[in-house]
């Protein structure tokens, strides 16, 4: 596994913790049902903590715990299983969420460019992932038709200052 | 029609690139083709019983001569010289090699068409009426709001990997063209007592394996949160659809399982949301830009009565037959609208010949403002024709086998391709379509039936329609041999139905003789005017079931 | 992978289609790909087939073909026939259109 973030390959400083298993000091990342049961403690940590939704395991639940938690993991138990994106989106677009939203287990190149829109910044990926497949694949698409969760300009937004701006010229 | 601007084909521009590159890697093996299926699947690339198969997407069913043209030459270049509409306003090659495929890709961004989100669990292809435009009673041009939907689906980053396949259909007229209630999501177009039009929104309706009607979640969204309203439908849907079963993650399943209300509450929670972030807001300006494309052709100003036209229609009787069931009435006077058959007698449904694309294109070039439809029902249409060349279309077509006076009739059936191409099938469709066709061959034997739909399926996905045909067929496989089994009274008009199973399945050498049997016990009990569908109405299952199987 | 052949059978081939045009091959005796089911390597009894199965790995490695799978076949007077109509079907070309497919390219081909 490597782990991209903000598009740069980093070493991964969470450890991800079985729910039986003694926190480490470091940064960790828990389950939800750990965060519920343990989460008087694991906020009185001095060390980040992330929670780790699993699919079916929508954001709500922690929607009002958000500003102690420093890495909130998406799981993608297969590519195919899209639920993640719309948690990611609501994470950033309804919970105003600014920590790491980071994307684990099935992720593929192909979806790259499509999670980084829902609002992940982190990504773990295969170890033959290179920073040239992921710039390659990141990008495939520079225009976007629909508002997501990245802010980028839209096709719609775009057409309105073309337009904006041949009315300015055509009454300069 | 609408035309893409410099950022429509950039879009398209960049998926060319993108999966040419995909098929480079997996010709060269780079991909395997456990990689490589889910991308070939995002861009309509199936691997059939013969071969590959390319489905092309045919935005809401409109087309330019221009690019039926392309389609033939596609057809011609890197095929076997022809194509195949499907109920989806689609068209799909039969035999294109995969090393061809970002050539063709490249050709159709030429005359800004594309391959994308043809198949794969996204939203797909958007369809609509056929006679968009030129409809009578219709309440706003359709083709606005789909266009509005196909570019706020295209790479949509949240909804491209949904539990299952999505289709979206929109009708303008309160007659119902576009199967809505069969889809899963359906918009009926709607004027609300202040006179503003807006959208009706049914939810859950569907075919395949458990054919359900869609369920009205929505009476008015105006038009400015159309968007939004969609994003909280898909949303719901995205989050709480089954994922753990292919076979109940449509949709429609989450609809019948959470119910109608609670699946409105979970809606309009979602909606309120959206609503206020704002982002999903249309503006009018952008409305009317898309609008603007869909202007009413320079029409003439004509009468309403064509004597050259009149005249026709006495002194040739065939030509007589295809007006009454092939021409529509249009809003315009002078005009009508031309349904061109793609179901010759014996022929195969929605088969189309790359000369007979090149001829079409012609005509509709010459007659019909460049511009021409794809019908769910596996037909094209000429949607703006002035009544006094319709003879000199009706030559036209004739001339290239496309004047079968049968639109509606019993041999205008729809068939999914089947054994005889498809690699899912239990059974043939098209065969079966052919042999019933050739059994009502004679038109004046079709015009004394009337209106009778027949839709066949190979096996239960239900391509062609079966539930929902007045009459419907459905393949199954009993240890290897080819059965069929038959519904009756379905209907995918705005009285919706799925038809009942009539009884035990007929064999191949059975089923011809099975509908003859239907058809005429339905002439023996029908009252006047009544067409197969009153009659079934009115008396249910039992009088056929009776015919159908007291003597055997 | 698909399964398109029936526990008990006999005879069985092998079929796969071609990566780069998708046309439907069979597996020969010579560990080549032939168009032409009267080319096919015949496996007779449950190991043979497994064996032959295990013969089309080395081109779905190589990238030649996709989706191989076994079916039955039949064997009748020197010539193998396809015992299901899917798989007599798939060996020919669309019964709906004689002009098209194997049964207009090559000898052999049955209905
Ligand atoms: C030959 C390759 C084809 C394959 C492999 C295929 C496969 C499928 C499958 C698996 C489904 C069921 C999906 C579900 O219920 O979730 C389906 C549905 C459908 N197909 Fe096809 N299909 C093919 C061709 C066609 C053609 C040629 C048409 C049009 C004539 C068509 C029209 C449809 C329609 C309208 C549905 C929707 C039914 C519904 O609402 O469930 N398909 N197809
Ligand atoms: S209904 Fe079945 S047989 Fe017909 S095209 Fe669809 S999947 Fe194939």
């Amino acid at each position: 596994m490597k782990l991209i973030r903000n598009g740069e390959f980093v070493e991964d400083n969470f450890t991800t913790v079985g729910d039986e298993d003694a926190l480490p000091e470091g940064p960790a990342i828990v389950s939800l049902e750990r965060w519920q049961a343990e989460r008087e403690t694991l906020r009185a940590r001095n060390a980040p903590i992330g929670v780790k939704l699993q699919s079916g395991q929508e954001p709500s639940p922690i929607a009002e715990d958000l500003d102690h938690i420093d890495v909130v993991a998406l799981e993608f138990p297969v590519y195919r299983n899209g639920r993640a994106y719309s948690y990611a989106r609501l994470l950033r677009e309804r919970y105003g969420y600014k920590g790491e939203v980071r994307a684990v287990g099935n992720v593929l190149r192909d979806q790259f460019q499509f999670m980084i829109r829902c609002g992940f910044d982190a990504l773990e990926v295969a170890d033959n992932i290179t920073p040239e497949i992921w710039a390659e694949n990141v990008g495939s698409f520079s225009l976007f038709y629909q508002p997501a969760a990245d802010g980028k300009e839209t096709v719609l937004s775009l057409r309105q200052r073309l337009a904006t701006r041949a009315r300015e010229k055509a009454t300069a | 029609m609408y035309r893409y601007d410099e950022f429509d084909q950039q879009l398209v521009n960049e998926r060319v690139a993108q999966f040419s590159g995909q098929v480079a890697r997996r010709l060269t093996g780079e991909l395997t083709e456990d990689e490589f299926k889910p991308l070939r699947l995002m861009n309509g690339v199936y691997l059939q019983l013969h071969a590959y198969m390319l489905r092309i997407a045919i935005p809401y069913g409109t087309l330019s001569s221009k690019q039926l043209r392309m389609l033939a030459h596609i057809g011609r270049k890197y095929d076997r010289g022809y194509g195949h509409f499907t109920t989806r306003q689609n068209l799909q090659f039969n035999w294109p090699a995969l090393k061809d495929v970002p050539d063709i890709l490249k050709d159709l961004a030429s005359v800004e068409m594309h391959c994308i989100q043809t198949s794969g669990n996204c939203i797909r292809n958007v369809t609509s009426d056929q006679y968009a435009g030129a409809a009578k009673n219709e309440l706003e041009d359709p083709r606005i709001v789909s266009e509005i939907i196909r570019q706020w689906s295209t790479f949509h980053p949240e909804f491209s990997y949904l539990p299952r396949k999505f289709k979206i259909a929109v009708s303008g007229t309160p007659d119902d063209r576009a199967a809505i209630r069969v889809h899963d999501i359906g918009i009926q177009i709607v004027q609300n007592g202040q006179g503003e039009i807006g959208y009706e929104i049914y939810v859950g309706g569907g075919l395949g394996r458990t054919p359900m009607i869609g369920k009205k979640i929505s009476g008015f969204v105006p038009k400015a949160d159309l968007l939004a309203y969609l994003e909280a439908i898909m949303r719901v849907y995205n989050m709480y659809g089954r994922r753990d079963n292919i076979y109940k993650a449509r949709i429609k399943i989450l609809v019948h399982e959470i119910g109608v209300e609670e699946m409105q509450r979970q809606v309009e929670a979602e909606f309120a949301e959206i609503r206020k972030s704002g982002t999903l807001h249309l503006p009018e300006e952008e409305i009317a830009r898309i609008e603007a494309y869909f202007q009413p052709p320079a029409y003439e100003d004509l009468p309403d009565e064509s004597t050259e036209l009149n005249k026709a229609v006495v002194a040739d009787p065939a030509f007589a037959n295809w007006v009454k069931s092939n021409v529509a009435q249009h809003k315009v006077p002078g005009y009508a609208i031309v349904n061109i058959s793609l179901k010759p007698i014996g022929g195969v449904p929605g088969d189309c010949t790359s000369d007979q694309m090149d001829a079409i294109a012609d005509i509709a070039e010459k007659f019909s403002f460049d511009e021409l439809r794809v019908t769910h029902e596996q037909n094209l249409t000429l949607a703006h024709v002035r009544k006094k060349d319709l003879y000199a279309v009706y030559e036209a077509l004739k001339a290239h086998d496309l004047a079968t006076a049968n639109i509606g009739l019993i041999t205008d059936q729809i068939a999914c391709p089947g054994l005889d191409y498809c690699a899912l099938a239990n059974a043939r469709s098209i065969p079966l379509a052919q042999q019933i066709s050739e059994r009502f061959a004679d038109i004046e034997r079709q015009h004394e039936i009337g209106e009778l739909k027949i839709n066949t399926s190979g096996c239960i996905n239900a391509c062609g329609h079966h539930h929902v045909g007045h009459i419907g067929i459905l393949g199954v496989d009993k240890k290897g041999v080819e059965y069929y089994q038959v519904t009756l009274g379905g209907a995918a008009d705005e009285k919706t139905a799925i038809g009942d199973i009539v009884g035990r399945a007929f064999t191949e050498d059975e089923i011809v003789d099975a509908i003859e049997t239907i058809v005429t016990t339905y002439i023996g009990i029908r009252k006047d005017g009544e067409r197969f569908i009153d009659t079934y109405r009115r008396v249910g299952v039992d009088p056929f079931k009776e015919s159908l199987y007291e003597t055997h | 992978m698909a399964q398109h052949t029936r526990k008990g059978a006999q005879f069985q081939a092998l079929t796969a289609n071609r990566l780069s045009d998708g046309i439907v091959v069979y597996l020969t005796r010579e560990d080549r790909w032939s168009e032409s089911l009267q080319d096919a390597d015949v496996a007779e009894g449950k190991e043979a087939g497994e064996a032959l199965l295990a013969r089309a790995a080395p081109s779905v490695e190589a990238n030649e073909v996709v989706e191989p799978y076994l079916f039955e076949v039949s064997l009748e007077d020197e010539s193998v026939r396809a015992v299901s109509v899917r798989e007599t079907i798939r060996q020919a070309g669309p019964t709906v259109r004689r002009d098209l497919g194997k049964q207009a390219e090559l000898a052999g081909v049955h209905r």
